[in-house]
């Protein structure tokens, strides 16, 4: 199973947010706008966070930010944000963020196959900085293996 | 040999883990069963796992196992987790 489609509504770049709840609210905003979830799903991410504390920053600038499946998912959905400025999620070993994956799926277990195709992409050391600089739309979907 | 990879919601980056840990315990020609599982289900899912693979947020939440915990900073960094698997498999 392929990524979720990343289409240009749900890539936001040099998003301005003041915090990291601004910045995975951006990540929501775009998954709503790509139709993939009900504005409720920000803040159900949002929430994870809190609740869990900043784990979903999996990598060096990268935050995976998600929630579980529910009624706020319409349909599997991935959304890509880079910051005008980074921000701090309390990380210890990996902040500054300045790239946020937004992720729905519908079915937990059928999105395995396509979190498997978000490691190819990023088992690539180069990816997240490339994504950070990016500067256009094309470019982020060319870095996340869109076929344009 | 059972690896259990614990997040908050169990569908994103306990995934990621378990993807990744596959290809490295592939690599290093072991044979495990790899399941990603949220925290809430921690304690049914992994009595009987030798290794959870998580990170250090879900520590504390673990609570007693008789696994080995193994933290992971960066999710993406094969050599990471192929250096601390080899550590608690070996």
């Amino acid at each position: 199973m392929p990524l979720p489609q990343l289409t240009e509504e749900s890539v936001v770049i040099g998003a301005k947010a003041e915090d990291w709840r601004a910045a995975v609210r951006e990540a929501g905003a775009a998954l709503t706008r790509s139709g993939a979830t009900l504005p409720a799903y920000a803040e159900e991410m949002v929430r994870m966070i809190d609740e869990h504390g900043p784990y979903v920053v999996i990598a060096p600038g990268l935050a995976l930010a998600h929630a579980r499946p529910g009624p706020a998912v319409l349909a599997n959905g991935l959304a890509v944000v880079t910051l005008a400025t980074p921000v701090n999620f309390g990380h210890p070993h990996n902040d500054p963020v300045s790239v946020i994956l937004g992720l729905a799926v519908a079915d937990a277990e059928a999105h395995l196959a396509s979190v498997a195709e978000l490691a190819n992409i990023f088992n690539d050391e180069g990816a997240i900085p490339a994504l950070a600089a990016a500067d256009s739309v094309e470019e982020v979907q060319r870095i996340m293996g869109v076929q344009l | 040999m059972k690896i259990v990879a614990i997040c908050g919601a169990g569908i994103g980056s306990s995934a990621i883990l378990k993807v990744n840990a596959e290809r490295v315990l592939a690599r290093l020609g072991i044979e495990a069963d790899v399941t990603a599982a949220d925290i809430a289900s921690v304690q049914t899912v992994a009595t009987d796992a030798q290794v959870i693979l998580t990170s250090a947020e879900f520590v504390d939440a673990i609570g007693k196992t008789f696994a080995d915990i193994v933290v992971i900073e960066n999710y993406f960094d094969a050599n990471e987790l192929m250096v601390k698997l080899e550590e608690a498999l070996g």
